[in-house]
Parts: C-alpha cells; sequence; structure tokens
C-alpha cells in the first residue's frame, strides 16, 4: 500500500490498476487497537468548526439545494460541458489530454515529462493520482517526485497513504513526524509543531525553486472560460502552478462547472463544509500557459481529463455520487470513520464517500465490506454540501451485493433459513420459543449474556438476555383472557 | 492515436448514459448558451452588511491585518511605521504601479521588480477586493507579477475603497464588464497561508505569506 520516498529512489512501478481493497476487518480492528492512531484520531474535530460557519449564514440550506442543483447540472450535459471547457482551454494555449484509464494518466504524465527534459516534479494534493499510484510511475521513469501538501508531503516521507482527503497525515502525532523530518532531513529533531512547519516550509521551498514541473488537482473546471480551479490554505497549489516550468493539472471529468458564478455557489458551501472556514486562503484559477510579457507562470500548461470508472455511474442509480466536490464533510461526522481512521477503508477515499465510490470505481467484489461499514446515521447525508444520499446508496450497494450473491455464505444460508420458518408461522413461533428459553439458560439467572459463543459482538458488551415468555405466547394468553 | 480514441470514447460513454440518445435538442442548447451570455447567480446568503465595514472586519477573522490611510501618497508612510511596529527591515519589493511612490522619504528601501525566493517583502495593488469574505483578487499581467503576493514572507495589498465589491459573483461581473478576458491566472488570497495538518493544530506560514496587511485608500 505504500509509494516511494523521494529518498528511495526509483523502483518499478506496480501496475497502476486498482488494487483490491484488503481485509477491512482486519484494518479496522488494526487501527481500533492501535493506541497512537486512536489518540490522533481524537486530534480531530472539524465537525464542530463546520457547525460554526453553518450557524452563520441565515440560509446554508438553501446554499446547499442550489450547490446540489448546480452540480446536477453539470452531470445532466457533462459531454456539452466538457467540450466547451475543451475548446476554451485549447483556444488559451491549454493543452487538453482525455485518460480513459489510471494507465493512461501515468503515461500521458510522463510522456510530457520527457518531452520537457523534467527531473524534479513537485506536486500539490491530486487524489485522482493517488488512484493512479502516478508517484510510483514517475519515480520509475526516473524523476524526482516531493508532495508539497504539508500532510502529503509527510506521509511521502513516511511511505504511507493519505488516511483523509483533506488532513492526509490526521492519524500521525507530532512525534511520528518530529522523527521522519530528523531522518529525512538530517536536521535537529524538532518537537514543536510551529518548530516542524517552518521546517517543512524551507525545505520545500527548495524544491518549489527548483522543480521542472508543478502537478496539482483541480476543484474544479470552468467551461466558460477553460481554467482550473484549485482551492489550498497553505498556498501550494499557487506555488505549483506559478513557479515551474510545466505545468499538468488532473481532474476527473464530473468535475466541469458551466460559468465562474457557479464556482462562487459552489465555493461558500465547499469552504464552509470542509473547515469551517467561509473561503479557503488561496484559491487559484489559471487559463493556459504564461503570456507574452509575464514574468510568471508556466511556459506549458496541460489538463488531463480522467474517466478512470466515473462515466459508468452516470444515468445509474448511482450518479449522485458524481456531485461530490471531495470536502470530507463526511468522514467528519462519521462515526464509524472516526474511531477507525482513513486506512481501514483500503483505497484512496475514506469514509461514506469512499464507501460509495470504492465500490464503484474498483468494483463491488474487491470491496465487500465497505457499503457495510456504516451504521446508515445519515450523519453524512445531513452535512453533505451538495447533499449525496450517501446511506441510500450504501444500502443500493448492499441490495446489488446480495443479487449478485456477493455476500458471505454464512450470511446467504443464514437468511435462507430465515426465510423459510418466517414463511411458516408454526415453525417460526417454535423456534422463537426454544430461542427464548436457551437464551434465558445462557443468561445464567442474570439479565444479560456476557459471552456469545463464536461471535465477537460480546467481547465488548453484554446481551440482554431473553426474560419470561415471547410476543406471540403473551399474546396468545391475553387473547385466550378476553 | 490513443488520446483521440480516449476523448471519443469517454463523451460516447457520456452521450450514450443520456437521455434522447445523447443528442441535445434545440431547446437545451439554447438553455446553455443563454448561461454562458447571462452568468445567473444562485441562491447567497443574506448580506444586511456595508461593503467596507464587512471587508475590514472578514480581513481581521482571516488574520489580515488592515491599515486606512486618504490617499496614495500616505501609503510609504503607513508601509513604515507597520514594518517598524514588527521589527521588520525596511526594505521590500513592489508592483511598478506603485514604484513612483516617495519610499525613501519614509526610509525605506522598495525596488520595483517581481519578488525572488529570498525577498522578505512583497508589496501589490489588488485588482479588486471582496467584503462578503475579506479577499483580495488579483489578474496576473507583465506588470502584476503573482510572485510578489505569494514568495516573501510579508504582503503589502493597497486596495482603493472604491475598488471593493460585495461578492466573487459580482467580481465577476466587474471582470466581464472591464472587457477583460480571463488573465493566464486569476488568484485569491484571503488572509496569510496556513495549516493544520499536523494534529490538527492551525499553523501560519505554511508556504506562501507569513503576514498579509491590506492598505485601504480613500
Amino acid at each position: 500500500m505504500t509509494f516511494q520516498s523521494t529518498e528511495s529512489g526509483a523502483t518499478a512501478a506496480r501496475p497502476a490498476q486498482a488494487r483490491p481493497a484488503p481485509l477491512f476487518k482486519q484494518r479496522a480492528h488494526d487501527s481500533l487497537t492501535d493506541a497512537k492512531v486512536q489518540r490522533a484520531m481524537r486530534n480531530f474535530n472539524l465537525a464542530g468548526a463546520r457547525a460554526r460557519a453553518v450557524a452563520e449564514v441565515d440560509n446554508f440550506e438553501e446554499l446547499r439545494t442550489a450547490a446540489a442543483a448546480i452540480r446536477d447540472r453539470s452531470l445532466a450535459m457533462l459531454d456539452v460541458w466538457l467540450e466547451r471547457f475543451e475548446r476554451e482551454a485549447t483556444r488559451r494555449g491549454t493543452h487538453v489530454h482525455w485518460a480513459e484509464t489510471h494507465e493512461d494518466i501515468n503515461r500521458i504524465v510522463v510522456e510530457i515529462a520527457r518531452r520537457n527534459a523534467v527531473r524534479k516534479v513537485i506536486k500539490s494534493k491530486s487524489m485522482v493520482s493517488e488512484e493512479s499510484h502516478l508517484n510510483q510511475a514517475l519515480e520509475a521513469a526516473g524523476l524526482q517526485v516531493v508532495e508539497t501538501d504539508l500532510g502529503e508531503y509527510i506521509i511521502q516521507l513516511s511511505g504511507e497513504t493519505p488516511s483523509h482527503i483533506i488532513a492526509p497525515a490526521i492519524h500521525k502525532t507530532r512525534d511520528d513526524v518530529a522523527d521522519l523530518f530528523h531522518e529525512h532531513h538530517g536536521t535537529p529533531r524538532k518537537t514543536e509543531i510551529s518548530e516542524l512547519t517552518m521546517e517543512a516550509r524551507k525545505f520545500l521551498r527548495e524544491h518549489f525553486l527548483s522543480a521542472d514541473m508543478g502537478i496539482s488537482g483541480s476543484n474544479f473546471l470552468i467551461a466558460e472560460t477553460g481554467s482550473t480551479f484549485i482551492v489550498t490554505n497553505e498556498g501550494n497549489g499557487r506555488m505549483t502552478t506559478t513557479m515551474p516550468r510545466v505545468h499538468v493539472a488532473i481532474t476527473g471529468i464530473e468535475k466541469v462547472l458551466p460559468t465562474l458564478e457557479d464556482a462562487a455557489a459552489m465555493m461558500r458551501v465547499l469552504a464552509r463544509s470542509a473547515t469551517g472556514q467561509t473561503i479557503s486562503n488561496y484559491i487559484s484559477i489559471n487559463t493556459g500557459p504564461k503570456r507574452p510579457g509575464d514574468t510568471d507562470g508556466p511556459e506549458e500548461n496541460h489538463v488531463i481529463i480522467v474517466d478512470a470508472g466515473r462515466s459508468r455511474l452516470l444515468g445509474t442509480d448511482m450518479q449522485e455520487a458524481l456531485r461530490c466536490i471531495r470536502c470530507g464533510a463526511c468522514m467528519n461526522h462519521c462515526p464509524v470513520y472516526q474511531n477507525i481512521g482513513g486506512h481501514a477503508y483500503g483505497w484512496v477515499y475514506p469514509g461514506p464517500i469512499g464507501s460509495v465510490l470504492t465500490p464503484n470505481y474498483i468494483g463491488l467484489e474487491k470491496a465487500v465490506d465497505l457499503p457495510n461499514a456504516a451504521t446508515l446515521c445519515n450523519q453524512c447525508g445531513v452535512v453533505c454540501p451538495v447533499k449525496i444520499p450517501l446511506p441510500d446508496l450504501m444500502r443500493k450497494l448492499r441490495e446489488k451485493q446480495v443479487a449478485r450473491g456477493l455476500r458471505p455464505w454464512q450470511e446467504r444460508f443464514g437468511l435462507k433459513v430465515w426465510a423459510w420458518a418466517a414463511a411458516r408461522p408454526g415453525v417460526y413461533a417454535w423456534l422463537t420459543r426454544l430461542g427464548a428459553r436457551l437464551g434465558r439458560r445462557m443468561g445464567g439467572g442474570e439479565a444479560a449474556i456476557h459471552h456469545l459463543p463464536g461471535n465477537g459482538w460480546t467481547e465488548g458488551r453484554d446481551m440482554p438476555a431473553p426474560q419470561g415468555r415471547t410476543f406471540r405466547e403473551l399474546y396468545a394468553a391475553r387473547k385466550g383472557r378476553t | 492515436m490513443s488520446g483521440a480514441n480516449a476523448r471519443s470514447n469517454i463523451l460516447g460513454r457520456i452521450r450514450a448514459a443520456r437521455q434522447a440518445g445523447g443528442s441535445v435538442s434545440a431547446a437545451e442548447s439554447a438553455a446553455v448558451e443563454e448561461r454562458f451570455r447571462e452568468h445567473p447567480v444562485a441562491v447567497q446568503p443574506a448580506m444586511p452588511w456595508e461593503t467596507r465595514a464587512r471587508f475590514v472586519q472578514e480581513c481581521g477573522r482571516m488574520s489580515s491585518s488592515v491599515d486606512e490611510v486618504a490617499d496614495i501618497a500616505g501609503v510609504p508612510a503607513a508601509l513604515a511605521r507597520y514594518l517598524a511596529e514588527r521589527q521588520l527591515a525596511p526594505r521590500a519589493v513592489c508592483w511598478p504601479e506603485l514604484a513612483a511612490l516617495d519610499w525613501a522619504a519614509a526610509g525605506l528601501d522598495v525596488e520595483s521588480r517581481p519578488a525572488r525566493g529570498d525577498d522578505l517583502i512583497g508589496v501589490t495593488g489588488v485588482y479588486l477586493a471582496i467584503a462578503e469574505t475579506g479577499t483580495l483578487m488579483f489578474l496576473s499581467s507583465p506588470d502584476t507579477p503573482a510572485a510578489t503576493s505569494l514568495l516573501p514572507e510579508t504582503h503589502v495589498a493597497v486596495v482603493r475603497a472604491d475598488r471593493i465589491v460585495r461578492t466573487m459573483e459580482d467580481a465577476w461581473a466587474r471582470m466581464r464588464e472591464e472587457a477583460r478576458d480571463a488573465p493566464r491566472a486569476i488568484n485569491f488570497v484571503s488572509g496569510p497561508s496556513r495549516t493544520a495538518d499536523i494534529e490538527g493544530q492551525l499553523q501560519i506560514g505554511a508556504h506562501g505569506p507569513f503576514r498579509v496587511h491590506v492598505v485601504i485608500l480613500g
């Protein structure tokens, strides 16, 4: 699951195809029993910041409704907006590329780098490039790659993947970071967060000024002007699009918006939902390469528009998932994510949106546990700035799993037995009576069962022991009385 | 060429997923053109505030400091005061539009050139400022280098009061009115650079400036 750090040099790239999500239950268990991860997760309270920011406007519900409508309008005529984007971007000197697969992304970027004799690449955050393991592909091509978002930089040094889409290193403690910087920078070990941030600034500034190529994501594509629209708080997005001589933005087909006004409406819900800000510190809207006389900006500007499974969702009962603007609010409010962290989800996108996107992008059979890794409490659905009905989508994925026979045989067999019994009232009544008596005996005269054999459920809590007679018995008795 | 195939395959799949076999009706086509022509604005929050007061307040919330001077001639003295208060060296680079100010009289050494990686203070104008969010808006051009508001540790922005608009939508309308196509870079800056990537603790000055100081004219 790791990609190579810049220090370890080029290695053979792992095939870029989607890897199967590893055993979710094992990973969740590992996170839950890792005291350090548990401590790090407690540091995290973006939910409170969001609540305060949302309360400051009088009509956040209307803003969400409008944002969802804007995204739906984009998705309804995606081809029309994408073609307009391509035309306007090309007219202003941007090279537009189309990638059907993750392999296409990596191949296109490596080709651009080769053509421009690129040696060092700096990156601001791009989740799509995490999907394609772009860093590995670039390193295999002999390029040095440096992540510049502080969180991404930390996990690049530690050889990990992001555990949150906007706070990628939230599972690390300051001590972890202190060790990493001491080891990789060869500097005296620092302990204060402010010192660590300054040290990263100093090292990354050198990279910004010496890199040949900058790679970024793009929160939105603007059709009317052919622009990329990049949101950051650190300013690394601005650096990446301003300093190197080649810029490549990589983003999904679903990210296109018709107008700059649409982007303004999206920003009102994006910043509030992500970090509780009214706006992010930096928005960089880039249109084409350096113009005549300009003293900064790239000489070549590229945009890679990526499908990689997205178009399959269009026109299906999963289309609403494509509204996602990657704010992270669903995971910030998810009781499951808050406890197990992002790595347990096994692929690029964690939390509720990950539980929907991962099975859709890499295959339902490769992520059997994910749609079930939720209580369907709908905290995610309530906070989603574009009103994605996440619990409904997870429920639909569960139904698809059953329909395709992807559930474990024990579950399928159990449900068959239950269905057989439930269709026979006499048998059902007899079984419930038997179950109630058996449960009472397991309680051993107490009101609770402390240990259910062959089941981890009672490891952390008791199971109430059935008391007295079944509902049917009581009902029959009452009916007899009247 | 595989790129051309990828393009037609992707657009083909998108069209196949659409109703009506992916063709665009005359009415739909008209709606698309109207959207690009009219730039409709979505619902906004209530904005029961006065433009300038809101801008000053929101600058503060985004951790920008604000000074107000009567006219452009007052800028050098205001900058000198700001730098002295923070014990910053009186040396800066500025945009060409500010080159003619009498910096020397205020005891400042200000060069008119784009900032480099080791310049500590950059002084710029702005294209517009946005009251709703305390935001500075920059359009790139040979005379408005982006590096000057990005690389130095301290960024000082001179904002004429009549260039403060209420919302981002208003800024787009003004940009079109003034007959400007999107330049290479439109940058919005709202306060100093920040990060909370280590233990969720807010730190100022991740990659961009540590300090953003706004001087309002008039």
